[in-house]
């Protein structure tokens, strides 16, 4: 008789929360999700790694040796170590700017910090053409200096630069609007200099954020492809990035060409891996503090009577 | 003198948030900005800490010019509506912070710390996040801070807005006790008229950008300078009455003209305490019946209707009231005791002239 009486407080208690679905939507829910990221999402991965194994183990290391695919990756890793760091600076100054200050223009630099994300990647790529190639606007100086940009590597880290450019300011605007600059003065009529304020309270206090950027705009700037094909020249050996290189060899060797796509999906499980950890960090750090906080004590009140004549008032 | 504002004004694009503003606090001196909001009282105590630079006149402080001086090298502290708190820091770095950069001894900041964490009931508190902490809890860790490094003036903004009502009793006594204590130059802004009168030797009074008037809180509750002071410290009750056959009259209510002209408006205000009341009906004046008695603790706001429909507000005594004997529906006799005149223009609402002297029923009626 008790259990059955559990058993329907168990039942009541399931169905009582009014947010709560009943089980066959949430079965068939979870059903459409899993089976939509399986299909779409965990398939084409696992086809990756099984298409660069498809001839072997020995093909596969054989294929990433390969000295134009190896030069593919150099440059790859070249691109994001020079642009990630770009993006990082130019996104903290454009967020701080952006959220700190009331300047005039400051609608229009937001719709240039959205632009890289509206605009077609190819679109973005042809851009730098127009202007930097040798038909282009600037490409007689720049011939008769001897400075190469269009189908070179410089010409690759500005597209991959103007591509991944809204991550870390997108990441932060919203960040520092919400904190407003309270704390910043506070640091500031406590003596601190605008270089220590920076430093000793915005960064620590937007460290998640930028971190979670750079994250994301490291991903970006190695997995792209639109705007760096139009502005590399598809050089093999030079100017190949790793995407332009599966591009290439798909033609040739399907296998190598996956065995180097494996190489990018290691990249971004890598990057996934990390964001995920950072997610779980936060979170964790946010437990924590609520966990303390809970077992504190709720000591309110200002201090008691700190005067001689006020603690002999409350003793009596 | 410890700060003195000559003239001071700021203007913000086409905005003019203070005009013209004089006054001076005296070293150690507790005084209160009180206003409403949009009145400029928050802006004159950001220039005064040098978060906004003044458009017009001159600041000072111990006598030296202070307009050019950076927020760093003003030596004042300054507590945020908000509190402000670093959140990244733990309490006792929050303290440390203004330390560190002044470069204190390790030794003496940790020596510093502890005493204030002592002082400000914080003990033991010193390791926690800004979020782990209560409202008062981060109300005294924000006044601790910027006491830390020794300010010869300490700033607060709204300093009792986001505690709830209980504890911001207990923080008013508080800082009465801690400002008495360390008799450090303080100013703080408020829009609680009642907090300005409890708490403060002296209250500068704002509207709209200007400085209404600055006194005692007993000058400014008793001696108002002009009708906003007045209704703005206190309840105000305003009657308009029109001038006809020698007397200024307003339903069965009448007074002296005050050398208002035939057919036009005099305006008197009083006080609600200024009402007098009695269960027979042929002690006072006038006659009317108690419509409503609304309890608020030790007093009762009470609503008259006279029999022309006029309605009357007054407060009075919880045992004053139990004396009377009367309860809703009563008829009663009533007379004001005293008013002031606001202005014999009957057009005029401006805040700006001036309020006659308190007119006591002796020499009025």
């Amino acid at each position: 008789m008790a259990s059955a009486a559990k058993s329907r407080l168990n039942r009541i208690s399931r169905s009582q929360r009014g947010t709560e679905e009943s089980p066959w939507v949430r079965a068939v829910l979870i059903g459409i999700a899993l089976l939509f990221s399986g299909l779409f999402l965990l398939l084409p991965l696992a086809n990756v790694f099984a298409q660069a194994f498809s001839k072997g183990y020995a093909h596969y290391i054989k294929a990433l040796v390969n000295p134009d695919t190896q030069s593919a990756i150099v440059l790859t890793l070249t691109v994001a170590i020079i642009a990630v760091p770009l993006n990082l600076v130019f996104g903290v100054v454009a967020a701080w700017l952006i959220a700190k200050f009331d300047f005039t223009g400051k609608a229009l630099l937001l719709t240039l910090i959205d632009l890289p994300f509206s605009v077609s990647p190819v679109v973005s790529g042809l851009i730098y053409v127009v202007l930097f190639g040798l038909q282009g606007y600037l490409g007689e100086w720049l011939l008769d200096h001897d400075i190469k940009i269009i189908f070179a590597v410089p010409g690759i880290v500005l597209a991959t630069v103007f591509v991944t450019f809204p991550f870390v300011a997108r990441e932060l605007i919203p960040l520092m609007q919400a904190q407003g600059s309270d704390q910043e003065e506070a640091a500031l009529t406590l003596g601190a200099s605008g270089w220590q304020t920076f430093w000793k309270v915005t960064m620590p206090s937007i460290k998640w954020g930028l971190i979670y950027g750079v994250i994301l705009c490291n991903a970006r700037a190695m997995g792209e492809f639109g705007a760096v094909s139009v502005v590399s020249g598809h050089i093999t050996g030079m100017t190949d990035t790793l995407s332009l290189r599966v591009e290439k060899l798909y033609v040739e060797d399907v296998a190598a060409a996956f065995a180097s796509a494996s190489v990018l999906a290691v990249l971004a499980l890598i990057t996934l891996g990390l964001k995920t950890w950072l997610e779980h960090r936060q979170a964790a750090d946010l437990a924590r503090a609520q966990a303390v906080s809970l077992e504190a004590e709720d000591t309110d009140a200002p201090p008691r009577a700190s005067t001689p004549s006020d603690s002999t008032a409350a003793a009596a | 003198m410890s700060i003195e504002l000559r003239n001071v004004s700021k203007q913000f694009g086409q905005v003019r948030a203070v005009e013209g503003v004089t006054f001076t606090v005296k070293e150690g001196e507790l005084v209160a900005l009180l206003g409403p909001s949009g009145g400029g009282k928050t802006t004159v105590l950001r220039m005064i800490a040098g978060l906004e630079t003044p458009t017009g006149g001159d600041l000072f402080i111990r006598g030296e010019r202070m307009n050019d001086v950076s927020v760093q090298k003003r030596n004042i502290g300054f507590v945020f509506q908000g509190y402000a708190l670093f959140k990244t820091m733990s309490v006792r770095e929050n303290i440390a912070f203004g330390l560190k950069i002044k470069k204190w001894r390790t030794a003496d900041i940790e020596a510093r710390v502890d005493e204030l964490l002592k002082l400000f009931g914080l003990d033991g508190l010193g390791a926690r996040y800004p979020h782990q902490l209560s409202g008062g809890q981060r109300q005294r860790v924000a006044i601790a801070r910027a006491l830390a490094p020794k300010p010869s003036v300490l700033l607060l903004d709204e300093p009792f807005g986001a505690v709830d009502a209980k504890i911001r009793q207990e923080l008013r006594e508080w800082l009465v006790r801690l400002h008495h204590e360390l008799n450090v130059t303080t100013i703080f802004v408020t829009h609680d008229q009642e907090e300005a009168l409890e708490v403060s030797n002296r209250i500068v009074i704002f509207s709209r950008g200007k400085l209404e008037q600055i006194g005692t809180p007993r000058d400014v509750y008793e001696k108002p300078a002009n009708e906003f002071v007045a209704r703005f410290i206190g309840v105000l009750n305003v009657l308009e009455l029109k001038v006809q056959n020698g007397q200024a009259r307003l339903a069965e209510l009448s007074f002296p003209t005050h050398g208002v002209p035939e057919g036009n408006t005099l305006r008197i205000g009083f006080r609600p305490y200024a009402v007098q009341i009695s269960s027979q009906l042929g002690e006072y004046r006038y006659r009317a019946t108690l419509k409503h008695i609304f309890f608020l603790g030790v007093l009762l706001r009470l609503e008259l209707e006279t029999p022309s429909g006029l309605t009357i507000r007054t407060r009075i005594i919880k045992e004053e009231f139990n004396r009377l004997g009367i309860a809703e529906g009563a008829e009663v006799s009533f007379q004001i005791r005293e008013y002031r005149v606001l202005s014999r223009e009957g057009d005029s609402l401006s805040a700006e002239v001036p309020v006659a002297q308190l007119v006591s029923l002796a020499e009025g009626i």
